[in-house]
């Protein structure tokens, strides 16, 4: 296609595309100077008048962090925590998705009684905040010995993970065209084995997004997670960094270590979903 | 076509077909874990809660949680006449009235700019998610130290500009505290929002750019009259995943000055966890926190409908 460009469109674009990059900037450098924080050494951070650009690579934060730089005695239990986090958020999103993409399948090829209201009861349950959670679970959990276990924290995280998920799986079903279930079943599929053998396959991009989200979700959860966890030996990454915060000095540099070390599943996250991302979350917009 | 009838209208006569006695219930038995788990873990709880805050229950005095009719509103009414309530209330409605409006005109304008852009819209959208790496409490960390009067980024660039050399404390003045927490929950936010805003943008159809173009309408006029509506079902899913999320702030509060100093930044949802579980008043705490829920619940309402709305007319 020939398009001549006038020199004022030219400029226009030009004007455009670089006021663009100045915001993104601006958004992204707090961002960076966290992630280039981590990897200076401590002389540098404490300057004064601050040294604004990086001069040396160390990697000295992230040994204290994981005790192996032999000045630094009293630290966090940073691996207890990672592995917490693991564990509890790896289980609970695997229960969730599954429970949630169940349900998702339902509410995307079924017409029932209450249909509607199942799907806002659903969506109410999650506009509960984590404070209004947190006590009352708080109170059953001591009562049933579940406060301080991972098992009962993983429970929560899987109830809580639910209906996002099934608002993401409703809207990936409903793309699938309802003309392949409905060969299924007139090549003699039941219900169930059309939805695990014709839906749920077809659903595939959809469930990583619904995992990943899922995922992030427990991986990031801060006020439940500080309310049940009360020592190393359940307390998950974030309520752990906030105890790291609490210590007598603020170890600045520290911190930015470890949030290093928190974002690296998010950073996973962004790039395998750049794409899905977006249509995930906006389907129902487009398809009307 | 509108979302309903996009569902599968399953006749009876086809599940007789199939032959199998659970067929009728085979909706039932999908949505029963789901509904069970949720039950359990927020139904219960939030019903258990709704008992509680009509109890003066405390932890440490036994048989507190006794219900008794004639006191059971004390929670509800000592808690409207405590000033440190009220002002967690106003600082919570002022935070989300200041931040969801701000959040969303700087969303829209920057997917416009975005959506204009010729070069490089890979990378910028890359560049735009990156806030959205940070958990909400990395965000709080990360705008404590900025925002700290000492040591922080923004004095130190401040003085480095020359602007001033005062080493302002941005976390313990009025209003600056609440000031740096909006700054700190928009620039978590801000990215969800655009990258919506954007799909939006994008996914119109260009004949109707045409036509305006044909009848020589200006470019705000054709924002005006095509993009701003044609994006009202885009804005509704944003401000939906947006209100749950309300109660998220309490992570970035909680980092960055846990309401404090002097209630200064308190918000209800730190004021639930200080009153509550540290200070072990549950009765107290559970009346506060069924208002946080309502408070979540009309927003989610609210927003859930008008998404509804746009749904069926686009």
């Amino acid at each position: 296609m020939i398009t001549s460009v006038s020199p004022r469109r030219r400029l226009n674009n030009a004007l455009t595309n670089g006021l663009a990059w100045l915001v993104l900037i601006a958004l992204a450098l707090p961002a960076l100077w966290i992630v280039l924080t981590a990897f200076r050494p401590n002389s540098e951070i404490n300057a004064s008048p601050p040294v604004w650009i990086p001069q040396e690579f160390t990697l000295d934060a992230f040994a204290t962090m994981f005790g192996l730089n032999p000045d630094v005695r009293q630290r966090v239990a940073v691996e207890r925590y990672l592995f917490n986090s693991l564990v509890v958020s790896l289980s609970s999103t695997v229960v969730a998705v599954f429970v949630g993409t169940l349900a998702g399948y339902v509410f995307s090829r079924f017409k029932f009684r209450f249909h509607t209201l199942a799907f806002l009861l659903l969506m109410f349950s999650r506009s509960v905040p984590g404070v209004a959670l947190s006590l009352p679970l708080f109170l059953l959990f001591t009562k049933l010995g579940l406060v301080n276990n991972l098992f009962g924290l993983a429970f929560v995280y899987v109830a809580i993970n639910i209906p996002f998920t099934v608002w993401l799986m409703d809207g990936f079903f409903r793309q699938i065209p309802y003309d392949l279930t409905e060969a299924a079943y007139i090549d003699g599929c039941g219900y169930w084995s059309a939805f695990w053998r014709v839906d749920l396959p077809l659903s595939l991009p959809g469930l990583t997004t619904a995992a990943i989200f899922a995922f992030l979700a427990s991986w990031n959860e801060f006020q439940i997670a500080s309310v049940l966890t009360r020592s190393n030996d359940a307390r998950t990454f974030p309520p752990g960094l906030f105890v790291f915060t609490e210590q007598f000095t603020v170890d600045w540099r520290g911190m930015c270590a470890m949030s290093v070390i928190m974002m690296v599943p998010a950073i996973v996250f962004v790039i395998l979903t750049q794409r899905n991302l977006v249509r995930g979350l906006t389907f129902g917009a487009i398809k009307g | 076509m509108s979302s309903v009838s996009l569902t599968a209208d399953v006749p009876v006569r086809q599940s007789a077909r199939s032959g199998q006695i659970g067929t009728r219930w085979f909706p039932f038995f999908m949505l029963l874990p789901s509904f069970v788990l949720i039950l359990i873990v927020t139904g219960f709880p939030l019903l258990y809660s709704l008992y509680v805050s009509f109890t003066p229950y405390e932890l440490l005095r036994p048989g507190s949680d006794a219900f008794r009719p004639e006191i059971m509103f004390r929670n509800y009414e000592r808690l409207f006449a405590d000033p440190v309530f009220r002002r967690a209330l106003g600082n919570t409605i002022v935070f989300l009235f200041v931040t969801v409006n701000l959040e969303y005109i700087m969303a829209l304008g920057l997917s416009q700019l975005l959506a204009r852009v010729t070069r490089g819209q890979g990378l910028m959208r890359t560049l735009l998610m990156i806030p959205m790496m940070f958990a909400p409490v990395l965000v709080g960390f990360q705008f404590r130290w900025f925002f700290n009067g000492e040591v922080g980024l923004v004095n130190n660039a401040l003085s480095a500009l020359g602007v001033t050399q005062e080493k302002i404390p941005w976390l313990v003045n009025e209003p600056l505290g609440m000031i740096a927490i909006m700054i700190a929950t928009i620039w978590m936010n801000l990215p969800v929002t655009t990258i919506i805003l954007l799909a939006g943008t994008l996914s119109l159809p260009g004949e109707m750019f045409e036509a305006a173009d044909v009848d020589g309408a200006s470019g705000w006029k054709k924002f005006r009259y095509i993009t701003f509506p044609m994006l009202a079902p885009f804005t509704y899913i944003a401000l939906t995943i947006r209100s749950l999320d309300v109660a998220r702030a309490f992570d970035i509060v909680r980092i960055m000055t846990d309401g404090g100093p002097a209630h200064r930044t308190e918000l209800i949802w730190t004021y639930v966890t200080r009153l509550a579980i540290e200070d072990t008043k549950f009765g107290m705490g559970s009346a506060m926190s069924f208002i946080t829920v309502i408070i979540s619940l009309i927003f989610t309402v609210y927003f859930f409908r008008q998404l509804v709305k746009a749904r069926i007319v686009g």
